[in-house]
């Protein structure tokens, strides 16, 4: 399986990543782009921190997983760190297999699991200067054991 | 000495992001580490207090309270993961 777990501060380019995922065999390629949204409009940025060392090796964790779950050929995770504004995107996952049902599930399953299993948070700062964490979520929780 | 690693909000309040720190004999999991850190002073008593969910790796796998730290060369503790 062709395997790419990224994080960086740098943009990526979400049609490259669509392309590299064209492996032979390939009959289906599903993704998932999440972007930094802005409800209220008062949001300037996001900050992603993570851990380095154990973010990897988390994220490694999580594409094994759906490795062992789903028949893929194909398996990309990006996660940007650093000062986003609204609109830039956060993450990306992506997976390819032979069929759609194992493409679309196994990218469901990499943004669920990477919400809840890796290392990285997020800290809001307003356009008034202002500034607070993002607290965790239990539908995120939720989402995640709907997989277990 | 075992290195100890703080995030987000922990790192904030605490002041430090790591320090290495020759931990007491007597401490065998994550809840006593916890019960412990809550000694050393007011930040890390309001940090590591009741109220706050402090989640813990010991190694740099997800930890839970029950998880035995003995021999541990990298523990962190961190609110709540926000990733995605």
């Amino acid at each position: 399986m062709r395997k790419k777990i990224l994080i960086a501060e740098a943009d990526f380019d979400p049609g490259a990543e669509l392309e590299a995922l064209n492996l032979p065999g390939a009959g289906g390629i599903a993704s998932f782009t999440g972007t930094v949204r802005n409800d209220t409009g008062n949001l300037a940025a996001l900050h992603l921190e993570h851990y380095p060392g154990m973010t990897e090796r988390a994220l490694e964790k999580i594409v094994a997983e759906a490795a062992s779950r789903w028949p893929l050929l194909g398996c990309t995770i990006i996660h940007r760190v650093g000062r986003l504004t609204p609109g830039q995107r956060i993450v990306f996952t992506a997976a390819a297999s032979a069929h759609r049902q194992a493409a679309l599930a196994a990218t469901g399953f990499l943004i669920d699991w990477l919400k809840t299993c890796a290392p990285f948070w997020k800290r809001e700062e307003f356009k008034d200067g202002a500034s607070q964490w993002v607290e965790a979520r239990e539908s995120d929780e939720e989402e995640t054991a709907k997989w277990k | 000495m075992t290195k100890i690693l703080y995030f987000a909000w922990l790192r904030e309040k605490l002041g430090a992001a790591e320090e290495d720190v020759e931990l007491p004999k007597n401490l065998a999991t994550v809840a006593d580490l916890i019960a412990w850190q809550t000694t050393r002073g007011q930040n890390f008593a309001a940090a590591f207090g009741e109220k706050n969910q402090v989640r813990c790796a010991v190694d740099q796998d997800f930890a839970s309270k029950t998880t035995p730290i003995a021999g541990a060369r990298e523990i962190a503790f961190f609110p709540p993961v926000t990733g995605g």
